[in-house]
């Protein structure tokens, strides 16, 4: 008996030691964690100079944008592991703070002579900040984005539709300034024979389940006048959220989903607006930025074919920020390693080479330089988009505020149940909940 | 078979009650670990004000008080109406489907296994497939269900919009969950129907009783607790309905088609209200066991008659 467990205690003994040997020969891994999608492809190609020069393997662990946030705040909220580095969307920012999901940047940026004024100001608020606007950082600006328009060019330019459009609407047919002419252009457009195609105006964001319409209808409402506080007075909504202005632009938003989108398009958020204007369907689309060099790459509706605006202005000119920054997850065990990779990828020549690869660089440096804007067809919009963003709450409860934003706005532009009113006040009701039980008001 | 009392006697110094525990403890452990203390865990969590993202937050008991934001919520009495809509017309529709099919089926004609195997193929896909699958047929432009409904209603396909509708959607989410499940209900019944002794329909013949009386005073009543069976099974099942939900219309338009599971879901891992899910998921675990229990012991009256 004694024999045999001998024998057993040196097996056990070989295999661990067997197991053990190759963790100790190999190089230190980080893993990455972020949404799966184009740039999230850019980042595996630019992030092998990063091993290249430090030996530190890179290890991706990417999710589809609908399960992004239920599969990443679980891992955050478990106190998890798994991530070294996150790329979190930028309302998670207030949460991931007060909560200690993130290590706090600032003594490591001073170390390091890492600048936030060397970052387009609006990401650093919009990615880093957290309370918003206080020198507390919580991430590097990792990836600029934000809503705006594509358009068909090559239908624009057609002379029989710039004549008929001309005599119609008594302006010439080309991207639009203000929301308006974006709604007279996707009427003319709708339900048209474009070459030999029915084709409709425009794709705009209506998804229920998880921020789709809310990431759409905010472009609209901010531009009407929507706030969403009090100013001078925080989380005071009554009169901001609710307000006539508000009011007007949701009715806007509603007009322009039952006059001017393609049949079916009761659930779009980003992939399926960029399928129906990659299907010939829609005169124009409303999306993020990150979906347009793969538009521009494509072969039907890219090159000539495609042009880019930003949000039109209307009473206000804002855009709805998307993007997200680079985090520490606070639980990870290579936290140095993690604080090296940030340091490597706020340099000026990787974000340049960021922005090459189809990454939105955050760096001034890349933006402002002398060729940017004609760098590519769609970095003029981007750059305009950027000036003008404005992103929706980012407080611990922002889920909260979320769903309910989601709820009342589906169910008035979709559903078509009540009136914009009663959905206004409605969310001011819900949000003024969820402060309530939050403890700030 | 019982264990022989020689084996028992040659593990030394282990009785056989010992011998039995040893071999069910993992599967009471696992048990205890993943049911039971979940549940318990549930229960205490459904009377604090705990969010699972906030870990370093001090929990509190709160009594009563999220059972009662739970049960005084206009918006979880919708999401219940909304469930309770599902539930009853797919469980009829395909126990009345699910029973024909299997009539059928017992025919026994030419073919008949051959079309069994095909009625059962929806079952078997899974639902990620069925919902994606039924995006694309509902699709107002191209997909084949618009295209057939035109076909027979005149009204142009850009029109049919299933999921987009307010009155349709939550008919187009039934629909779906009835082509899937039917043959389900439909292989319950069929072997209800296959249990019932020749001989009793041989007595009934040599009578004179008519096929609408063999029907009505045999077939029905001795395939009735196979057909309550399968009623049950359903019945639980899309009490709890969650993916196809989600894969078609996310519960919209608006909130026509927001389930309780989906609102459960949104209280849970959204507003990240823990302590209120947990009231939650506690009020529909004990409407679910009692509605359950209840209709079992129905069951068990109907199975002595």
């Amino acid at each position: 008996m004694q024999m045999k467990l001998k024998a057993l205690l040196g097996l056990a003994s070989a295999l661990a030691l067997s197991s053990a040997l190759p963790n100790a020969a190999k190089a230190e891994q980080l893993t990455l964690c972020w949404a799966a999608w184009d740039p999230a492809n850019a980042l595996v190609e630019l992030s092998k100079d990063f091993t290249a020069k430090t030996k530190i393997d890179m290890k991706f662990e990417f999710v589809p944008w609908t399960s992004y946030a239920d599969r990443f705040l679980n891992e955050l909220n478990s106190q998890g592991k798994l991530c070294d580095l996150i790329i979190g969307d930028s309302q998670w920012i207030g949460g991931a703070a007060e909560n200690g999901h993130y290590v706090k940047l600032n003594e490591f940026f001073d170390k390091e002579g890492i600048k936030m004024d060397d970052f387009v100001p609006a990401t650093v608020v919009g990615y880093s900040e957290w309370p918003k606007n206080t020198p507390n950082y919580w991430a590097l600006p990792a990836m600029g984005d934000v809503v705006g328009w594509t358009y068909r060019k090559d239908w624009f330019e057609k002379p029989e539709l710039q004549k008929e459009f001309k005599e119609k609407y008594g302006w010439d047919l080309g991207p639009p300034k203000t929301y308006d002419q974006l709604k007279q252009i996707a009427e003319f457009f709708q339900k048209r024979e474009v070459d030999g195609k029915t084709v409709y105006g425009a794709s705009i964001y209506t998804e229920r389940g998880s921020e789709g319409i809310t990431m759409g209808v905010t472009n609209v409402l901010y531009d009407w006048g929507f706030q969403y506080e009090n100013p001078k007075k925080p989380y005071e909504m009554e009169g901001f959220v609710n307000s006539p202005d508000a009011v007007k632009g949701l009715e806007f938003y509603k007009a322009l989903y039952d006059c001017c989108t393609p049949p079916g398009s009761s659930n779009v958020y980003m992939v399926e607006s960029a399928d129906a204007f990659k299907s010939g369907q829609v005169a124009m689309q409303m999306n993020f930025a990150f979906t347009w060099p793969g538009l521009y790459k494509d072969e039907k509706v890219g090159g000539d074919r495609i042009g880019f605006f930003p949000n039109p202005a209307e009473k206000a000119h804002f855009a709805q920020l998307g993007g997200q920054g680079i985090s520490v997850v606070s639980y990870s065990e290579k936290r140095d390693a993690a604080l090296q990779y940030i340091k490597w990828f706020a340099q000026p020549d990787v974000q340049a080479k960021w922005w090459e690869l189809g990454g939105y660089s955050c760096l001034k440096a890349v933006v402002n330089a002398p060729g940017f804007a004609s760098s590519q067809p769609y970095a003029q919009a981007f750059l305009d988009s950027m000036a003008i963003v404005k992103d929706f709450w980012a407080e611990p409860s922002y889920a909260s505020l979320l769903q309910d934003m989601q709820k009342r706005v589906h169910n008035y532009v979709v559903a078509g149940n009540g009136t914009a009113q009663e959905a206004l006040d409605g969310l001011v009701k819900d949000w003024t909940e969820v402060f309530e039980e939050d403890g700030k008001i | 078979m019982a264990t022989p009392a020689p084996i028992a006697r040659r593990v030394r110094g282990l009785s056989d009650r010992a011998i039995a525990w040893a071999f069910i403890a993992p599967a009471i452990t696992l048990l205890l670990a993943i049911n039971i203390f979940p549940l318990l865990w549930a229960i205490y969590l459904s009377f604090t004000n705990y969010r699972a993202n906030r870990p370093n937050a001090v929990v509190e008991g709160v009594g009563l008080r999220n059972y009662e934001r739970v049960l005084t919520d206009p918006d979880i009495w919708q999401a219940m109406q909304t469930t309770a809509h599902f539930v009853f017309w797919t469980i009829v529709l395909q126990t009345v489907i699910g029973f024909a099919l299997a009539y059928l089926i017992d025919r026994k004609f030419r073919g008949h296994a051959f079309w069994t195997t095909v009625i059962l193929i929806p079952m078997m896909l899974s639902p990620a497939v069925v919902g994606n699958f039924w995006r694309f047929l509902y699709e107002p432009q191209i997909g084949l269900f618009a295209y057939a409904a035109s076909m027979v209603t005149g009204i142009p396909t850009s029109e049919i919009r299933m999921l987009g509708d307010v009155t349709l959607a939550p008919w187009a989410i039934i629909i779906v969950d009835t082509w899937m499940w039917t043959p389900y209900v439909m292989l319950i019944c069929l072997a209800g129907l296959r249990s019932i002794p020749d001989y009793i329909y041989e007595a009934a013949e040599v009578d004179r009783a008519s096929g609408w009386r063999q029907f009505w005073s045999i077939t029905v009543p001795m395939a009735l607790p196979f057909i309550m069976l399968a009623v049950l099974f359903r019945g639980i099942e899309n009490f709890k309905m969650f993916d196809m939900v989600t894969l078609l219309t996310g519960g919209g338009p608006g909130s026509v088609t927001e389930v309780a599971s989906i609102t459960l879901k949104r209280t849970a891992f959204e507003s990240w209200a823990t302590g209120r899910a947990s009231a939650f998921a506690i009020i529909l675990f004990v409407a679910v066991f009692g509605l359950a229990n209840i209709y079992v012991k129905a069951l068990n009256k109907v199975k002595q008659r």
